[in-house]
């Protein structure tokens, strides 16, 4: 069978060679990108511009954004045809295309985080291994751990006051400098489709910035939801083990730090979650209003057959509703909750619209294409290129924040807030 | 003693010393240097010419490509197909190209897909032709521009061509062509794609689809050449390309090109 025959649905008139080629890994792209991109922005904001109440967030949303990292380039992997030649786009890159500039990109934004990383943790990397140096009979973890904590100092041991006052510099320099290069690799992104001219639907030069929005709205959305489910896990064991770990916060205390964090972040969720939609919605409004030769379709597209997914998955459940939740005054946990869970799925529905969307007519502009994602398996193809796929993917980066977050924590116990 | 000035100004010119060498021997890359020359010098340059009014829409010329190409005969996919356009009185526009024509067209009815067969009488039918499709051989492709790691490219007598052997299957090219004649081999895995039957027409052949079109609707030629018949027509007569609007500049020319031809 022909690939992408298996989950496209062909009505009036299509081309002999026309299928949905770009299925759910490909939604799951920018998906994750823009994940990537708005935690390092998020963290930024207190870097950067200081914004002190974002303190605790901004150290969460950067070792989270660190995790998402990882995951961000294994949609392509699962959807390419010969995953193992990925490499190529590294080894010889064409420049002209898109695509080639991933790893470049990618690359720079990694030791970005990656350095910005280690000037934040160095003094806990020195603490530790100071510590596991004078220990005697270190068991097998504890050399390990030692090892490990070691060769992170990188053979400095200088915390004196200077040295971290050093540091700091370097990590403001460092977010700022990763605040665009945050935006390109997202941007480059929403590029990869706004070039494509043979598209009618993503041909705009407005899409790299539509892309950069709703990315840091989705971002911060995903570290809200995360830090809360942490800090209701840390609540949970700070109730059990009140008395027998002094060095715990109680659990009212866990209380106020949380609400007080979600209150400031969620301020910013909705500035970029307005100029999100102002965007969108001012490229639809100029697509009806200049109607090209390819209005007719796309017309036919947006207002009927994708009506649901577009209007009242994407625009009404997606933005409005939690757009509301997050206006109306005191803002509880429980709200946040379910204000988060819609951006994200708001905007899971916005980058499906695009890439699905996308192919959802013909390039004759006289018939149609559905699509209908693979949801059992039943081989390598519809698991990769399923929901089954999708969800492996949208897995990894909390397994892969849980173990980055044993060497880089998150919370700081002795920094009470 | 050597002092940090004097290392630094050292290790600058041992590196700019030592990149000397590495970039000569980068401009004198053979390769390189003989696809320049090639390019200059070069007197091909292939198009091609269909004649819409010969064409029979017998679909010879798909079942001949797949042959020739070993394009599985059974896979919804073909590097060339015939495309049946049908005007009612009533201004309605039915187009189809069922099994890219393989078969040719055997039924009066229009394949709609997913919608069915439609039947249009014949007294309804205002005017109604076929239109042969082929990769357009673009003089500026946008499917090698999107190729990420330069698997598809263009030889300098303009056809465009597949690396399968470094074809990473990104699908990039495909969505980046506006005619649609790109797909994933059934067997290879990579794109794919008409090269005008490259192996044949560089030792003098015809390309199997002009070879097998009973009627002359197809034919291939070398527009760099004042004296070929192809060129000559394209020179002196009406004919128009595909989807010019997208800047793709594509070689494959039409005598009696309908407006409504997507």
């Amino acid at each position: 069978m022909v690939h992408g025959e298996l989950w496209t649905v062909k009505e009036l008139f299509t081309l002999p060679n026309e299928y949905i080629y770009w299925s759910i890994q490909i939604v799951m792209y920018p998906f994750m990108t823009g994940l990537v991109a708005g935690a390092f922005v998020l963290s930024s904001l207190y870097h950067v511009f200081g914004v002190q109440k974002l303190k605790e967030m901004a150290r969460f949303a950067l070792v989270f954004s660190f995790a998402l990292l990882f995951a961000a380039p294994m949609p392509i992997v699962l959807h390419l045809q010969f995953p193992f030649r990925g490499i190529e786009i590294f080894m010889t890159p064409h420049f002209t295309s898109a695509i080639a500039a991933f790893g470049i990109v990618f690359f720079t934004y990694g030791a970005i985080v990656a350095s910005e990383l280690w000037f934040l943790y160095r003094a806990h990397f020195v603490a530790v291994s100071l510590k596991l140096r004078e220990k005697q009979d270190k068991t097998i973890v504890e050399w390990v751990r030692y090892l490990i904590f070691c060769s992170l100092t990188l053979g400095v041991y200088d915390v004196s006051e200077e040295a971290l006052h050093r540091d700091e510099k370097a990590i403001k320099f460092l977010a700022s400098l990763g605040i665009p290069v945050a935006c390109f690799l997202h941007g480059y992104a929403g590029f990869i489709f706004g070039s494509v001219k043979a598209n009618a639907l993503w041909m705009t030069p407005l899409m790299p910035v539509i892309f950069i929005m709703s990315a840091i709205v989705s971002g911060i959305a995903l570290c809200m939801l995360t830090y809360i489910v942490t800090m209701e896990i840390r609540k949970f064991f700070a109730k059990r083990k009140k008395a027998a770990y002094a060095g715990y916060q109680s659990k009212e205390q866990l209380q106020s730090a949380e609400i007080s964090v979600i209150q400031m972040t969620a301020k910013y969720l909705l500035t970029f979650l307005v100029a999100a939609i102002s965007l969108e919605i001012l490229d639809l409004i100029f697509r009806g209003y200049t109607a090209l030769k390819s209005w007719d379709v796309l017309r036919s597209v947006i207002y009927e057959r994708d009506f649901k997914a577009i209007f009242i998955m994407q625009y009404g459940i997606g933005n409005l509703v939690p757009l509301i939740l997050f206006l109306l005054p005191g803002l509880t946990i429980r709200r946040a909750v379910l204000g988060v869970t819609l951006v994200l799925f708001g905007v899971f529905m916005m980058r499906w619209n695009v890439v699905i969307g996308g192919q959802a007519f013909s390039l004759t502009f006289a018939g149609f294409m559905h699509y209908h994602m693979p949801i059992v398996p039943h081989d390598w193809e519809t698991f990769k290129e399923g929901l089954a796929g999708a969800l492996s993917i949208f897995v990894m980066p909390f397994g892969l924040f849980y173990v980055i977050s044993q060497i880089f924590p998150v919370f700081d116990y002795k920094e009470a807030h | 003693m050597i002092t940090r000035r004097d290392f630094f100004k050292k290790t600058a010119m041992g590196i700019a010393g030592a990149a000397i060498p590495l970039a000569a021997l980068e401009i004198v890359d053979p390769k390189k240097l003989f696809a320049e020359i090639a390019a200059e010098t070069t007197s091909v340059r292939w198009a091609f010419l269909v004649d819409t009014y010969k064409c029979v829409g017998c679909g010879l010329c798909v079942k001949a490509c797949k042959l020739e190409n070993e394009v599985p005969y059974d896979a919804n996919v073909s590097r060339t197909w015939v495309e049946r356009y049908v005007l009612t009185k009533k201004g309605k526009l039915y187009a189809d190209s069922p099994k890219a024509t393989r078969d040719g067209f055997t039924d009066a009815k229009i394949d709609q897909g997913a919608d069915g067969l439609k039947d249009i009488s014949s007294e309804g039918i205002e005017k109604a032709y076929f239109v042969p499709k082929l990769c357009n051989q673009c003089e500026n492709p946008p499917c090698v521009q999107v190729c990420p790691v330069g698997a598809t490219y263009q030889a300098p007598d303009g056809v465009v061509m597949v690396d399968r052997t470094w074809c990473i299957g990104c699908g990039y090219c495909i969505m980046g062509c506006p005619y649609g004649v790109r797909f994933f081999h059934p067997v290879y895995h990579t794109a794919e794609k008409c090269n005008f039957c490259y192996h044949r027409i560089t030792k003098g052949l015809k390309t199997a689809c002009v070879q097998a079109c009973p009627f002359g609707a197809r034919q291939i030629g070398n527009i760099k050449d004042p004296n070929d018949p192809v060129t000559q027509t394209i020179r002196t007569q009406r004919v128009a390309v595909l989807k010019s609007e997208y800047g793709t500049k594509p070689q494959v020319y039409y005598i009696g090109l309908d407006e409504e031809v997507r």
